[in-house]
């Protein structure tokens, strides 16, 4: 793949949930344009029930689009993306299986490391413990999520979303239920994380500090139709600290996406054109 | 004595008290032990008989033992099959329902046609009133699955078996444990109902023979008996629920 070329492309995407809503022109999503860079930080944000959520399981591959065409990594996509993890609002811990073996969950599911998962199994723990261990959940590893603070869940789940190295990070509002200082806090783990090992981030996200603090491109997204109505850089330089949050360009990018969140909440639903 | 402790033994004050208010009303009464035993008469006649009354009570234990077992079995299955496909639920949850609906005791006079006198009604009686509480347990256990979490695993490529297996059945044994305390007192319900019209043998015919004999301290005794049997298989298997699902009972009782 050349650099030029993206990793995520929507082309003309449009999803309606079933038959009869795609007859009646109802559409979750419509005319989703959207191109990605390898490794690129992007967040979707917009009030609730704007088919962000549709948005994902797009991505994964879990929905197909009614129309239009959705390219990931150079190639069609036709079923679940196994390169991709993704992590919720909800944590949703097995409380039966302690936090590593949680986060070794997808191991026993996707190839390869399915086939061989018993076989090598001391050496996946190690690296689930080196996991966990990043992002400060060492010496929590045997305990069951039911010990855990809902932050600590939040890390765990995030570590289970990343354990088979996916190059695609899906986050569904996952800091969302979380208290202002623990969500600042995996702000900054999330950060390290992908500083570090730089997957591609798709992350909903309500919350637009968060958006602008983490990611390098945020999308505004409008409801029903559910649709890209901004696109906006964040040119804000990196390693970014959680200073920058203070910061006069910061806020101004803020203020900014807020006016538009505040017009798409204004204005009702405008029925726009129907696709070709 | 501490709060703890006079909770724990709290069920044998009661049952205490209540023999000893018993007691009382037919000492003070002066009612008829042909009409109402004392406790102390059935104590007494459980004594006098226990031979007899201890043939009787294994005989139902190991018929609803059978009954149980076969119910696990088939309640296990019919649970697994309802709860991890939607058709398999819609098509034949009302079927089940109506089912469950039916005097179980009705079932008798057909099954002692296909079987004739003895142990075979009163297993299949036991077995028919108790594998509904199981296979509902198992179902839904199975069918309550949160959607986010099936979306991490099926995005992974994990088809329907691994998140039975993986998510679906471990969720599923604390309601499976649960449901086995509440089928093991009604087995021995299905069986003791059965034993009273259909067998020669076990604790339902001998409250049969008793009653009509006007031994009525030893048709209560029976009575005992069975009970007893039955609170001692609840108290197992809660036993073995809680050793083996601790991770759902966390919470107050632990602290």
């Amino acid at each position: 793949m050349s650099p030029s070329e993206s990793f995520v492309d929507f082309s003309n995407v449009w999803l309606a949930y079933n038959d009869e809503l795609l007859a009646a022109k109802h559409f979750a999503v419509e005319a989703i344009d959207l191109k990605v860079r390898e490794g690129e930080f992007i967040a979707i944000v917009g009030p609730s029930g704007c088919g962000k959520s549709t948005f994902m399981k797009l991505t994964t591959g879990l929905k197909m689009p009614s129309l239009g065409k959705i390219m990931i990594g150079g190639a069609p996509v036709t079923g679940p993306l196994k390169i991709s993890g993704m992590a919720f609002q909800a944590p949703s811990l097995l409380p039966w299986r302690t936090t590593v073996d949680n986060v070794l969950l997808p191991l026993e599911i996707v190839e390869p490391y399915r086939s061989s998962f018993k076989a090598k199994r001391a050496e996946y723990e190690e690296r689930a413990r080196k996991l966990l261990q990043k992002v400060g959940l060492g010496g929590y590893e045997d305990k069951f999520p039911w010990q855990l603070s809902g932050g600590m869940q939040q890390r765990a789940s995030i570590c289970r979303a990343l354990i088979h190295e996916p190059k695609m990070l899906l986050l569904d509002e996952p800091f969302g239920a979380l208290d202002a200082f623990t969500r600042e806090e995996l702000w900054c783990i999330l950060r390290d994380l992908w500083t570090e090992q730089r997957f591609n981030v798709i992350l909903v996200t309500h919350d637009l500090r968060e958006s602008v603090f983490l990611a390098d491109t945020v999308y505004v997204m409008s409801k029903s139709p559910g649709r890209f109505v901004v696109k906006r850089e964040i040119d804000l330089p990196r390693p970014r600290d959680l200073e920058i949050t203070y910061t006069k360009e910061f806020s101004d990018i803020v203020h900014e996406l807020r006016g538009h969140i505040g017009a798409i909440r204004q204005t009702t639903a405008i029925p726009t054109e129907q696709p070709a | 004595m501490t709060r703890r402790q006079i909770e724990s033994w709290s069920p044998w004050f009661l049952l205490v008290a209540i023999l000893l208010i018993w007691q009382a009303i037919c000492a003070g009464f002066n009612v008829s032990e042909f009409i109402f035993p004392s406790p102390w008469r059935i104590w007494t006649q459980l004594v006098e008989f226990k031979w007899i009354i201890a043939a009787h009570a294994w005989r139902t234990y190991w018929v609803t033992m059978a009954g149980f077992g076969i119910a696990i079995v088939v309640g296990v299955l019919l649970g697994f099959v309802i709860g991890s496909s939607r058709l398999a639920y819609t098509a034949m949850y009302p079927l089940m329902t109506g089912f469950n609906a039916l005097p179980k005791a009705a079932f008798v006079p057909i099954l002692v046609v296909w079987f004739g006198i003895g142990a075979g009604p009163a297993i299949l009686t036991a077995f028919l009133i108790s594998f509904f509480p199981i296979m509902v347990n198992i179902a839904t256990g199975l069918a309550t699955l949160e959607p986010e979490l099936e979306d991490v695993l099926r995005v992974l490529g994990a088809k329907r078996w691994d998140v039975l297996v993986k998510v679906g059945l471990p969720r599923s044994m604390p309601y499976f444990y649960g449901s086995l305390k509440v089928a093991i007192t009604l087995a021995f319900v299905g069986t003791t109902v059965s034993e009273m019209t259909a067998a020669n043998e076990g604790i339902g015919y001998l409250l049969i023979s008793a009653g009509s004999a006007m031994q009525m301290g030893l048709a209560f005794g029976g009575l005992v008996v069975v009970g007893a049997m039955a609170m001692v298989m609840y108290e197992l298997f809660s036993y073995i629920e809680k050793s083996t699902t601790a991770w759902a009972h966390r919470g107050s009782q632990n602290q």
